[in-house]
């Protein structure tokens, strides 16, 4: 439980963060709330030879709603996100993220840029159509998160970027739901589901966005699911049928806890309960 | 008033809960070096080649030793000290290091020592072992069939020993039955997982060396490691500073402690090694692993006639202190609170590719009630009898206690249907069979799961179970010394040192209460083999029963000497006074006493009037060996809700009953069954440890291996009855272990009584949600969405 030797450095700017990771190259790792990366030091499973710690860098920790959306700074504590009821399905999906002390040090922008299909924030943001900002050594772009998360712990974030902002749309008018399967209360996601519903005027399904935490590689959409219930009626049986092809053409990967069936299975039962709880508010 | 029986808080706390407490690897000393263990990453294999050289290029590293460099520093490999007559237990040589081949992963294979941890940690990296695989056997029921691959080819089999017992007439018994019950349980591996993992340091100073060491038994680590390092005991002082829980894990001895002292002997510098909570779920040794094989009778009427259990223990690879006995250890309660006339018991140890298997938590007795209170439950379902009914008919009587059971056994004191009614009184089974009637109709599970258990503990009567008994090479007789300071303060020294049950506390409470002198006042030594009482340490739920009646006895041997001081002062018969509101006076006279402060001031400053044939000082020691064990007992409720989409089971209720005896502390007891009812529900529900078909471990972490949490566990309804035990002067009971015991298949029952209506009948723990689920789904009830 002893970390590889490693260096330590705390800029005080993004700027200053930016160059560290540039002039470093892939050794460097940054060091947000740490509740991922140090644990895998610890086992050595990682071994950065420098961390870049966020620390420092003024003005990374904030929640705004400007145009309907929100910006939310990447240094944003689990804990505040669980705290701003405004933020519905994120700060459902915070709060209910491992324990209530790795939730006051770990941050959005350090769960997203991970990348861990089991962890919550990822589906979330996926089923938003959210988006990151990165900055780099040639400026600023914006990563929506269908671009964002590319393989198993892999982001297309590029090793001298530093996560910005994370942006929300507004999501006036749509219940949600999440839904997160785990044998004990602070464990990981055995699967995950986040349901957004939202109704037309003659009650049908206007819109609707289904994730999935930890069915793949990556955070999924259940987009048969989502056609199959989309422009159709919010009743108990159209809800069952859509559910019922949750999971549809996913490979989870077996561990310990839950065979691939296993997780297809809670998949199809998780996604119609967040589907209820969805339609229900 | 009397200081037992009180709810007394506990007097650890306050430096536990602070931070000022002194745990093992809080100790630091001049010149300390840090010693990290190379392991095998392979789960059985030859060892070819170890390259120690880039290792020991790595500055700070001072010493980097392989078992071959070691051979000469040890007189002797770590023991296993049961031998029981005519009985063959195969046992391979086991060295702190090993030579040549390794046998389980984690198996240590040198060690590196260096002037700090991380560089150790770094170092050990660097050094580069060969192996030669070997194929692997990590089930032991295979590792029983012709064929297999073998742990240690030199026994030819995987088989380790075989021991029996039987009484009453068995074959006639069962021909006897109307009905007959046979069931396969699986009691999985488990690990202790204590917040504080092991830590050893070995100190030298001259030729006298000292080992600080995380340990429940320090005294008999003294005679092990001064026998394996070849030096007489007195050059060997062992201490357990604060111990931060054990469950069993720390009822050992380790190659790491021996390899510390080995170490500092070598170097001539202090060295300190930690385990990592990696390292411990990997090389402290694990509990249960058991295949049972069980079959009981009855006649219609529900008496039953007989039980013969088979017993398959896996042992892991290599014998430990205890490991080929801990399966037999539950053997006096194997028939339960049951008045079965014929018991037939065999057990069959097996060697695979695994960590060893030794004391747990309950240690043998878990499993056993486990099977019993299942096996009950099915013959009542058979029988077509209420499960309680059943119970209750075969329950031995209070009547009846003293009660030998067909093994020979003699079962102290009891009172089943006390527990049962008391539990029945707090738990209404009637209101809940409507409750659970109703949610089925909304298509909500819940079920109620109950267990009547009886566990022995109080270890030992040492003739049973010494040399020319059940074949321990030990005794496990239990010795104090109480002293009085002259000021009235007092000091005892007990041969058992606790490892968080409170015994600072209790022990206070007693020594307290006999010699008129407020608990507080009182400081309770322990863990030093260089200070005070010998003893045989701490486990089998014995602290109290045989660690506290020497207390008992010694104190009272203090309190007649104060009676004859104060006699001789107060001019008065020493049978004449009454201690009595923390004064000693004369019967009769009220006003004529004094205080144990006054007394000892005499006994230590003697006064003119003290007549010369009373010895100064105030101190006294007793040894007390008990005459039998105790048997505590209880009756559990657990209700669980099942998800019969997910196959989640969550327990929604928990009533204990628990009878240990009077309580000296109810709140050490209420802790004490609080613990252990969660470490049961820990089996039952969460926790495993997995071994993959290559001997690769799974669960190595706190995210695999699932421990509880508070917030997996509802609030737990207590409660006791009191039955004392004429075992001892006290009348108490063990009470750390009885909630393992009693717990598992209240919490197991519950999820096949909930999942009854959809047709699950059996089930082996844990019971993980995939694994309902695929029952479930074997039984065609599986929750389609």
């Amino acid at each position: 439980m002893i970390t590889a030797p490693f260096d330590y450095e705390a800029p005080e700017s993004v700027e200053e963060a930016i160059r560290i990771l540039h002039e470093n190259g892939e050794d460097a790792k940054l060091l947000a709330g740490g509740h991922s990366l140090l644990p895998l030091m610890k086992v050595r499973l990682a071994a950065p030879t420098v961390l870049v710690d966020l620390r420092k860098i003024p003005g990374l920790q904030s929640v705004e709603q400007e145009n309907g959306g929100w910006t939310i700074g990447p240094m944003t504590r689990h804990a505040a996100l669980q705290d701003t009821s405004e933020l519905g399905v994120v700060a459902r999906a915070a709060s209910l993220i491992a324990d209530q002390q790795v939730r006051n040090r770990g941050t959005i922008g350090g769960s997203l840029a991970h990348g861990d299909p089991a962890s919550d924030l990822p589906a979330v943001l996926l089923a938003l159509d959210g988006s990151v900002t990165a900055r780099g050594p040639n400026g600023e772009r914006s990563i929506p998160a269908a671009d964002l998360f590319q393989d198993y712990l892999t982001t297309t974030l590029r090793h001298d970027e530093v996560i910005t902002e994370v942006r929300l749309p507004g999501l006036e008018g749509y219940g949600f739901g999440y839904q997160k399967f785990t044998r004990r209360a602070e464990d990981w996601a055995m699967v995950g589901v986040c349901a957004l519903v939202s109704r037309a005027a003659d009650g049908s399904c206007a819109d609707v966005r289904i994730g999935f935490t930890n069915m793949g590689p990556t955070p999924l959409r259940a987009t048969a699911a989502e056609d199959a219930l989309r422009g159709g009626q919010l009743d108990d049986a159209s809800i069952r049928a859509a559910a019922a092809q949750a999971g549809e053409g996913t490979d989870p990967p077996g561990d310990l806890n839950a065979t691939p069936e296993y997780k297809r299975h809670l998949a199809r039962v998780l996604t119609r309960r967040a589907l209820e709880e969805a339609v229900s508010l | 008033m009397s200081a037992i029986g009180q709810a007394m808080r506990r007097k650890e706390d306050p430096r536990m809960i602070t931070g000022a407490a002194r745990y093992t690897e809080d100790i630091q000393l001049p010149g300390m070096l840090h010693a990290v263990v190379v392991r095998s990453p392979e789960a059985h294999a030859s060892i070819t080649r170890i390259d120690t050289a880039e290792a020991l290029e790595r500055d700070g590293v001072v010493a980097v030793l392989t078992g071959e460099d070691m051979a000469g520093d040890f007189a002797g490999g770590l023991p296993m000290v049961w031998a029981p007559a005519g009985v063959e237990i195969h046992t391979p040589d086991h060295w702190p290091l090993k030579r040549g081949e390794v046998k389980h992963v984690g198996d240590p294979v040198a060690v590196v020592v260096a002037t700090s941890r991380h560089i150790a940690v770094d170092a050990a990296e660097d050094v580069i072992v060969d192996y030669d695989p070997k194929p692997v056997v990590v089930d032991p029921e295979a590792a029983l069939e012709d064929g297999s691959p073998l742990v240690w080819e030199q026994f030819g089999t995987n088989k380790v020993h075989e021991w029996a017992i039987s009484g009453g007439d068995i074959d006639a018994q069962l021909a006897e039955a109307d009905v007959i019950v046979e069931r396969r349980f699986e009691n999985h591996r488990t690990s202790g997982a204590p917040i504080e993992p092991r830590c050893s340091i070995g100190e030298i100073r001259g030729d006298k060396l000292t080992l600080y060491s995380t340990t429940q038994i320090p005294h008999i680590a003294r005679f092990v490691f001064s026998g394996m390092l070849g030096i007489p005991e007195d050059q060997l002082r062992v201490i357990a500073p604060d111990v931060g829980g054990g469950f069993g894990a720390k009822l050992q001895t380790y190659g790491e402690e021996c390899l510390v002292l080995a170490l500092a002997k070598r170097l001539g510098r202090p060295v300190r090694w930690v385990e990592t909570r990696s390292e411990h779920m990997t090389t402290s040794h694990h509990g249960r692993d058991q295949v049972n094989y069980v079959k009981v009778g009855a006649k219609s009427d529900g008496t039953v006639t007989a039980c013969q259990v088979r017993i398959i223990a896996d042992l892991g690879a290599y014998q430990m202190l205890l490991t080929p006995f801990i399966p037999e250890l539950g053997f006096p309660v194997m028939g339960g609170c049951y008045r079965f006339p014929a018991i037939d018991l065999h057990f069959t140890g097996v060697f695979t590719n695994k960590m060893c298997t030794d004391a747990i938590r309950g240690a043998g007795r878990p499993e056993a009630t486990y099977w019993i209170e299942l096996t009950m439950d099915r013959l009542a379902d058979e029988l077509g009898m209420d499960r309680l009914e059943l119970r209750r008919k075969n329950f031995i009587p209070k009547e009846e206690f003293p009660f030998e059971t067909a093994l020979g056994i003699v079962y102290d004191s009891g009172n089943y249907h006390g527990t049962l009614d008391r539990l029945l009184e707090n738990f209404d089974l009637s209101e809940f069979r409507a409750e659970q009637e109703r949610l089925r109709g909304e298509g909500v599970y819940r079920g109620v799961g109950f267990s009547t258990y009886v566990e022995v503990c109080g270890l030992a009567p040492s003739r049973a179970v010494g040399p020319q008994g059940v074949g321990l090479q030990a005794a496990f007789w239990e010795s104090a010394n109480v002293r009085v300071t002259p000021t009235g303060s007092a000091i005892v020294y007990t041969g058992t040192s606790p490892h968080g049950q409170g015994l600072d506390t209790s022990f206070a409470q007693i020594a307290g209460d006999i010699l008129g002198i407020d608990p507080q006042n009182v400081d309770v030594h322990h863990g030093d083999t260089d200070q005070g009482a010998w003893g045989w340490d701490t486990y089998g739920s014995r602290s109290l029963a045989v660690g506290g009646e020497a207390i008992v006895r010694a104190s009272q041997r203090v309190q007649e000497k104060a009676k004859r001081i104060c006699a001789a002062l107060l001019e008065a018969a020493p049978e004449d006074i009454e201690l009595a509101d923390g004064k000693y006076h004369v019967r009769g006279s009220p006003d004529k006493s004094m205080t144990m402060a006054e007394i000892s001031g005499a006994a230590h400053i003697p006064p003119n009037e003290l007549p010369a044939d009373i010895e100064p000082g105030l101190e006294e020691s007793a040894f007390y060996d008990p005459e039998n064990f105790v048997f505590p007992f209880g009756a559990h409720a657990c209700v669980v809700e099942v998800d019969a989409e997910t196959g989640k089971v969550t327990v929604v209720r928990y009533v204990s009953v628990d009878d240990c005896g009077p309580a000296i502390n109810p709140m050490l007891i209420e802790g004490q069954v609080h613990g252990g009812v969660v470490h049961a529900i820990g089996q039952a529900l969460y926790e495993q440890v997995v071994y993959d078909e290559h001997g690769q471990l799974v669960t190595g972490t706190f995210v695999d291996y699932a421990l509880p949490t508070a917030a997996e566990v509802p609030p737990l309804e207590t409660d006791r009855t009191e039955t004392p035990s004429p075992v001892n002067t006290l009348g108490v009971k063990g009470v750390g272990e009885a909630g393992t015991i009693g717990a598992t298949p209240a919490v197991a029952a519950a999820v096949l009584d909930a999942l009854s209506p959809l047709g699950v009948t059996e089930l082996d723990m844990p019971l993980t949600p995939m694994r309902v689920w695929q029952a479930l789904e074997s039984a065609g009830s599986g929750g389609a969405a």
